[in-house]
């Protein structure tokens, strides 16, 4: 991280070149300090409890919705026979994709010393993790029977039955618990000198405990900073390729089928794309209503950060684009009557013979036009445009899979075997569940976790800096207000 | 009380990280050895200024990754090759099928060497630890807000009670406290 200080401004830059700070009206150390661990240390601000109510009650819902299937079985979705794969796929692969942003904060942004992420690297990681549990949930009750999921583990057992290591379906196993034991591991790395801040400013005997126990006895010592560095270093380095393997793998789930719709080429890239695209959108839908609700971090979490947040969604959004368009392109041009049936009438619906045609316009309006709106500066920065965005592409990319899944299994090669699917009670409150699942955790965490980098935000500012004088005035301890 | 009172070392506060930077270059020409500073985040450069080299961290981990090739390697040949020939799409199960177990090698090696990285860092920075006497200093608290600090231990050669002291506050060390283990 000591390779992420501030540059310092020289003279001789005119102003219109100069960077704009990323941490604004010029915080101290200890304004910084004083901001994020507040918030933990605060009384439980009462729209908590009013979020956490509306939250946890649906997060026991989707519980018990699990529980209801796990003890009558998987005939509780609504899957039929030729759709075997609907809304517990799709919200698998909709999950996933949500927690790919957060590592892309905080591995590749790294990599790419990109400053800005030490603001948003935190709740982002936090994001990725609860976002993984709720996509874990659904393959995991899919299996059907659920006490039979250890099968997936290649361990020697007593009937000798090892599985089948070229199956995408394992391979999966193997990205995804990788994907998330590696995400806690680098999450905790990060949280470890914050941890101790709040360790050390703790009030209560119990607070000072339990953030003790988790800072490990860390005391911030140089000799400590340089393992740490590197080790930080290292794991964003793992988590890279890491990150851009675990959707690929996903893909492969379908790509390595010989379903027309899904048998492409393009399915890696295009759903990494796309899993980047979905989580920055969920990123900011989070974060610009914690923005709000503590204005005191309005000089961390500031527009710029908006600003390059919704460039990222639309460069995304347009690969993603680009890749629906490629798909159909190549659906003409190879001359697969299968896939041309797939794309041109199951999804496009020429001659109105798609069942599912709707599902396949909402896609392409929410995913590709919507982001095309971030063209406009001000619209990158109006944090109402870009709520209403991030919404519409959260909602596209849940479309996303469904296009994928339900349009080709629905309408495949034989007519007789066609299905029209539509999903059960169960399926849909487990669905709502997750949400649920996903906003308790997401609340636990701000309210105990600080929600901040607070020694990587500190690197970036002026401060941090070793060559830095301090203009005349200034003073470290800062004004608090 | 008379009790003995074992001295861990004296600790001076510095304003800024520029102003410890300084010092500790100083430090580190003056030949002491048994000396740490702390700072609420890693200071770019300090690592030279204490005369510390880069932190090789890296080799355990690549140990940790070889060896997750490795078992990758042995968990999906040992089953294809010899206990539980598989035959899907009547495809190969000799060292033909070998692309097929690259996800499974890839995953397994970042795994792998995620933990090494993380058990390394604890192992290398002596975490998790109960007691440190830093901590007895109770101005030593701010080194995870915005407290700058360097720590010369008594078991170097070159401490003194009285010139470490009169040394940390010639370079601009305020606070310099006496520090009981």
């Amino acid at each position: 991280m000591a390779n992420l200080s501030t540059d310092s401004v020289t003279l001789n830059t005119p102003p219109e070149m100069q960077r704009v700070p990323l941490v604004q009206n010029q915080r101290s150390l200890s304004w910084i300090t004083e901001k994020v661990s507040r918030i933990v240390e605060e009384p439980t601000p009462i729209w908590w409890w009013v979020a956490f109510l509306l939250a946890a009650p649906l997060a026991m819902v989707g519980l018990f919705c699990i529980g209801y299937q796990i003890s009558n079985g998987v005939g509780m979705w609504g899957e039929n026979k030729t759709v075997g794969w609907a809304w517990d796929i799709t919200n698998f692969v909709f999950w996933i994709g949500i927690g790919h942003a957060g590592t892309l904060i905080s591995a590749i942004l790294f990599l790419t010393r990109q400053k800005w992420r030490t603001s948003i690297n935190r709740a982002a990681e936090a994001m990725t993790l609860f976002a993984v549990v709720c996509a874990g949930i659904f393959p995991g009750i899919h299996v059907g029977r659920v006490w039979m999921a250890w099968f997936l583990a290649p361990v020697p057992n007593g009937n000798a039955i090892w599985p089948n290591f070229r199956s995408p379906l394992l391979w999966d196993v193997f990205a995804v618990s990788t994907y998330f034991t590696v995400s806690v591991l680098f999450w905790y790395t990060g949280l470890v000198p914050d941890l101790a801040t709040l360790r050390d400013r703790a009030k209560g005997k119990v607070a000072r405990f339990v953030y003790g126990v988790f800072a490990l006895g860390w005391r911030g010592s140089n000799r400590q900073w340089r393992h740490y560095e590197m080790a930080y270093l290292l794991l964003a380095g793992l988590s890279t390729p890491l990150v851009l393997s675990v959707h690929s793998v996903v893909s492969f789930d379908f790509a390595t089928s010989i379903m027309p719709g899904w048998h492409a080429t393009i399915f890696p890239p295009y759903f990494v794309a796309g899993a980047i695209f979905g989580g920055f959108a969920m990123v900011l839908t989070i974060m610009l209503p914690a923005r709000l609700l503590y204005p005191q971090l309005d000089d961390l979490i500031t527009r710029q950060h908006v600003d390059k947040m919704s460039k990222i969604i639309l460069l995304t959004g347009t690969i993603v684009g680009y890749a629906y368009l490629m798909e159909l392109f190549i659906a003409w041009y190879a001359g697969n009557k299968y896939e041309a049936f797939t794309f041109f009438r199951a999804r496009i619906g020429v001659d109105n013979s798609g069942w599912y045609a709707w599902s396949y316009y909402c896609m392409m309006f929410c995913n590709v036009i919507s982001p095309q709106l971030f063209w406009i500066k001000k619209l990158r920065t109006n944090y109402v445009a870009v709520f209403v965005v991030c919404m519409f592409v959260n909602v596209g990319m849940w479309f996303e899979r469904f296009v994928i899944i339900v349009t080709s299994l629905a309408q495949d090669f034989i007519p007789s075997s066609w299905r029209h699917y539509s999903p059960s009670v169960v399926e849909v409150w487990t669905f709502i569940g997750t949400f649920g699942i996903f906003l308790s955790l997401f609340l636990l965490f701000m309210r105990f976790l600080p929600m901040i980098a607070m020694s990587e935000v500190k690197i970036v500012t002026p401060e941090a800096d070793p060559h830095h004088h301090k203009p005349d005035g200034a003073h470290s301890n800062g004004d608090l207000h | 009380m008379a009790e003995y009172q074992k001295v861990y070392g004296i600790g001076g506060e510095f304003d800024s990280a520029g102003s410890l930077m300084q010092a500790a270059e100083k430090i580190r020409d003056l030949g002491f050895k048994k000396w740490d500073v702390h700072t609420p985040f890693p200071v770019h450069g300090m690592d030279a200024a204490m005369g510390l080299g880069k932190s090789w961290l890296s080799g355990p981990v690549l140990v940790g990754g070889a060896t997750g090739t490795l078992t990758a390697a042995l968990l999906t040949f040992i089953p294809s090759w010899g206990i539980y020939p598989m035959i899907v799409h009547g495809k190969p199960f000799d060292w033909r099928v070998l692309p097929a177990f690259f996800p499974i090698f890839f995953e397994l090696t970042v795994l792998f060497a995620a933990f090494s990285t993380v058990i390394a860092l604890l192992v290398m920075d002596q975490l998790p630890k109960w007691y440190h006497p830093v901590f007895n200093w109770d101005h030593f608290k701010k080194v995870t807000d915005d407290g700058f600090f360097i720590v010369i231990e008594a078991r170097d050669p070159k401490f003194s009670e009285v010139k470490t002291r009169e040394l940390l506050e010639s370079l601009g060390g305020k606070h310099v406290t006496l520090i009981q283990d």
